[in-house]
């Protein structure tokens, strides 16, 4: 971790990058990736939920890795690039995944879908084209109580083999 | 004919769910908000001595601690059966996580350390958590016999009892009876979305934020409790991310209030995931059946005894022991029937409405009675049923609703999914259980929908679309009546301030009830346009038919969307449509009202067995559920599919531990596992039977229960197929299996005559 400028009220000072926008904010050494984004951010779309990093309601992209974002420490992020689920649809257009996810179904109650979504663009992203199993372990870390496993998996099975 | 009804519509919602833009009760940000913490006491039990809030009042930030002496005396009480939950408790804590105190302060840190500085004296007191135990005599009561006056139960701690019958148990001739006892797991409903509240002082009145299914019933509750008109109370409630049942009624909505008003601001509270755990679960069960049958297999009479174990207060749960005991003896033609289902109450946390309000449980024990029966019959598992099935016109409950469906097509497809009587691989086994609920007994839905100027549309209804898809169906509706297309129509909910009253979201109601307030309030706006058009066209309004989008005289056909721009003309404005749906109490019915239709499914697999480790696998699994008529084949695929995975939940892995005193050891998402994208049968596939013979629009029935009832039953008759291992208590955890492995036992069987 690199060195941060003590402020007041023992906050630090870091930097990081969110979507594409630069942020730069004091923070307290105890908060979180995921309380940065929702409380001082207000990106709400990035959800909370067990807070044990087993739900994967949270998750988030950080330097091209997904992470559980309630896990990582704030201070973790400084300098990073994090992309959330407000950050998927560009230019005003859903990206192919979400659309996908809307013509199969897979959000119910919505509450884990932008964790769902976060995870399946990072598997795309790993694995161009996955099979059934490789989606459903790929994505075995994100709860679902509506339990729209199968039309998940065909959203994300569907956007990949458009991307192709 | 129909462009909307029956097409896979996306979900009208589900572009902010997607984009992450939906705002969820927690995602709101109100200025000078506080931030609030429950202080619980790590017993399951205690006599509360004292509270010293000294030390928290003193961390900064905090700006208010309040304990029961903080309230009005007494302390007010609050519940949708009997106003026994007080808003914080009071002397004594009756269950793990019942919480003592509450804290508001500027931040949820502060909030947080203040809540564990509260200091709080106590006595740990025994407590019962066990059927048992809460029966016993002697037992520590765990209601206060004085908020039950007049009830001669008041001195047990069996909160009601409820029986049915019909003809003369003692009187039938049987060949064989069987009889079997059985349990079904505490478990809770770990809706993705933790339990949101928030209040703020509202002018002369208070507006309450809730991640609620009922805010009606909420706004009615705050009323009562703050002596308030109900114009005073103003329930915002956002679509919940996910309930499940868990979210109908009130639980801490009203010390956030009280906290607010006193504090002049803002409150919010949050739970986390443990404090879900510790709100909201489904009721566990004992069940005792006992069926006789002739050697051919015919019913001759059913015994259920249901013993629920409720929680400290009673929220909705007796209500759900009553209907789920009500219709424990299945959809059969049964000559005679006695049925007893008690509400026991214990010191845990409050049971509630879940997925099949109470009917998973003596589901799971009847369907695994007839499983056993066939085998010890040797008549197949599905002639069984069929042999006994109710058809349309039975009156299977005498002077309830009769059958309202051709339910043996449901089983047959069922049972042709999965190849049911084709042989299978070594080691395979096949079940095949019915699940059936009653519908709504009462109700009452009004809708109003605005077509405006430019023939967009505007509806309004109280539902709680909760995932369930409800925005979705009632625009269908409207777009299919007004020939609108979907796209056009904003669908409003979770206002009690805006939208007009709904009496609930709950027993899969909605589609008919709430639907048929749209369908009318439609009907109202294609009527005003008849009038329009035999304006526009000087012709008499009798001989103008409206349907369907259109309007036609004679053999024109106009759009409603063409007729109302010409009839409003140049000063625009809007056609209004008001629509009521309501089903009254019936008095003399044992449960006010006969079910409004039936939910009944059929549920098929195939397990394979791993004898060395007890694993179950679910090769193959088909779900067939009569809805009447499918309005969202989309939609009803994701209620079916995700009932019949939820069910697994409490089939296969989920229950609460206990520790020897009555605290449960596994709260929280690492030690109680739910179903992931890796507990999912091989293969899964849903259909639906569609007759058009449900009373809601169209011929739709309510849906998105009935998947989950006959999941266990299904699944264990697999087991049993496959190993000859019987077993009665859920979950089917690997290590039970295989000790059922160990020590296989064939079903007791009472009398052979």
């Amino acid at each position: 971790m690199t060195d941060h400028a003590l402020t007041t009220e023992g906050r630090q000072r870091m930097t990081l990058t969110v979507n594409g926008r630069r942020h730069t904010l004091d923070v307290v050494p105890e908060q979180t990736l995921l309380g940065l984004l929702r409380d001082d951010l207000g990106l709400t779309g990035t959800k909370s939920c067990c807070q044990v990093g087993e739900c994967g309601a949270c998750t988030v992209s950080l330097d091209g890795s997904i992470v559980d974002s309630c896990l990582v420490l704030a201070l973790e992020a400084d300098g990073a690039e994090v992309t959330t689920v407000e950050g998927l649809a560009t230019g005003g257009r859903l990206s192919r995944l979400q659309e996908s996810f809307l013509e199969h179904g897979a959000t119910q109650c919505g509450y884990c879908t932008p964790g769902q979504m976060m995870t399946a663009h990072d598997l795309l992203r790993r694995i161009p084209s996955p099979t059934a199993s490789q989606v459903q372990e790929g994505m075995s870390g994100n709860l679902c109580r509506c339990a729209a496993y199968y039309q998940i998996t065909e959203a994300v099975l569907a956007a990949a083999g458009d991307e192709r | 004919m129909s462009r909307w009804i029956g097409s896979a519509t996306q979900r009208v919602g589900g572009l902010a769910r997607v984009t992450g833009a939906y705002e969820y009760v927690g995602d709101i940000r109100l200025t000078g908000v506080l931030h609030a913490k429950l202080v619980t006491l790590d017993v399951p039990h205690a006599r509360i001595l004292s509270i010293d809030t000294k030390a928290a009042e003193r961390v900064a930030g905090v700006r208010l601690v309040m304990t029961a002496a903080d309230l009005p005396q007494p302390v007010p009480r609050f519940g949708p059966q009997f106003l026994d939950r007080p808003v914080l408790a009071v002397g004594e804590s009756k269950y793990h996580g019942d919480p003592v105190a509450a804290v508001a302060a500027d931040t949820v840190e502060a909030a947080e350390e203040a809540a564990r500085l509260v200091r709080v004296s106590y006595e740990e007191l025994p407590a019962v958590f066990t059927v048992a135990a809460a029966l016993a005599p002697g037992a520590p009561l765990v209601q206060d016999p004085c908020l039950r006056p007049g009830d001669p139960r008041s001195g047990t701690n069996v909160l009601g009892e409820h029986r049915f019958h019909w003809g003369d148990v003692d009187a039938a001739q049987s060949d064989v009876v069987v009889k079997g006892d059985y349990t079904f797991p505490m478990v809770t409903h770990f809706a993705i979305e933790p339990h949101a509240f928030m209040a703020a002082p509202d002018e002369d009145g208070i507006a309450v934020w809730s991640s609620i299914q009922h805010p009606y019933w909420l706004q009615k509750t705050i009323a009562e409790l703050l002596h308030l008109p109900l114009a005073k109370v103003r329930v915002i409630a956002p679509d919940p991310g996910g309930a499940f049942g868990g979210k109908q009624h009130a639980k801490y909505e009203p010390l956030i209030a009280f906290m607010a008003l006193k504090a002049g601001r803002p409150v919010r509270l949050v739970l986390t995931l443990e404090e879900t755990f510790q709100a909201v679960r489904r009721n566990s069960a004992e069940i005792h059946v006992r069926t006789g049958f002739r050697s051919d297999g015919t019913i001759t009479f059913r015994e259920v005894e249901s013993n629920y174990l409720l929680g400290a207060y009673a929220d909705i749960a007796d209500r759900t022991v009553s209907k789920g005991g009500y219709i424990s003896c299945g959809p059969y033609r049964i000559p005679a029937a006695r049925i007893v289902a008690r509400s026991i109450l214990s010191h845990t946390p409050p049971s509630t409405a879940f997925r099949g309000f109470g009917t998973p449980q003596p589901n799971w024990a009847v369907e695994s009675n007839m499983d056993e029966a066939a085998r010890l019959l040797g008549i197949d598992p599905l002639e069984l049923r069929l042999r006994n099935l109710a058809r349309r016109g039975d009156a299977f409950i005498p002077g309830d609703t009769p059958c309202d469906g051709d339910w043996e097509d449901t089983v047959r497809k069922a049972a042709a999914m999965i190849g049911w009587g084709s042989p299978k691989a070594s080691g395979h086994g096949r079940g095949i259980a019915l699940g059936i609920k009653s519908g709504p007994t009462t109700g009452l839905s009004y809708a109003t929908v605005r077509m405006l100027a430019d023939a967009s549309v505007i509806l309004y209804a109280g539902t709680s679309d909760m995932g369930q898809g409800a925005r979705t169906i009632h625009a269908q509706i409207a777009a299919e009546e007004l020939g609108v297309p979907v796209e056009h129509i904003t669908v409003v909910m979770g206002d009690t301030a805006v939208v007009p009253y709904d009496q609930q979201t709950s027993a899969s109601r909605s589609t008919v009830l709430m639907g048929n307030a749209v369908l009318q309030a439609c009907a109202e706006i294609q009527g005003k346009l008849k009038v329009m058009a035999a304006r526009l066209h000087g012709v008499d309004v009798g001989s103008i038919v409206a349907e369907h989008g259109v309007i036609r005289i004679g053999d024109q056909e106009l759009a409603m969307t063409d007729v109302l721009k010409a009839g409003l003309g140049k000063l625009g404005g809007e056609v209004i449509g008001n629509g009521e749906s309501r089903k009254e109490a019936e008095p003399g019915h044992p449960l006010s009202g006969k079910a409004a239709f039936y939910e009944f499914n059929c549920t098929a697999v195939e397990a394979a067995v791993d004898e060395e480790t007890g694993e179950v696998s679910l090769v193959d699994y088909a779900t067939v559920s009569d809805v009447g008529k499918a309005l969202n084949p989309l939609q009803i695929r994701g209620q079916d599919e995700g009932a019949a995975i939820q069910g697994l939940g409490h089939t296969l892995m989920e229950h609460y531990v206990f520790d020897g005193s009555g605290r449960i050891l596994n709260l929280g998402a690492i030690d109680y596992r739910i179903p992931t994208s890796m507990d999912l049968p091989a293969r899964l596939r849903s259909e639906v039977v569609e007759n058009g013979d449900g009373p809601g629009p169209y011929g739709a029935k309510g849906m998105s229960e009935g998947a989950l009832l006959p999941v266990a039953a299904a699944v264990a008759a697999a087991v049993r197929d496959a190993t000859g291992a019987v077993i009665r208590d859920l979950p089917l955890t690997p290590e039970r299996v295989w000790q059922a492995l160990a020590q296989r036992e064939e079903s007791e069987v009472m009398a052979l005559r």
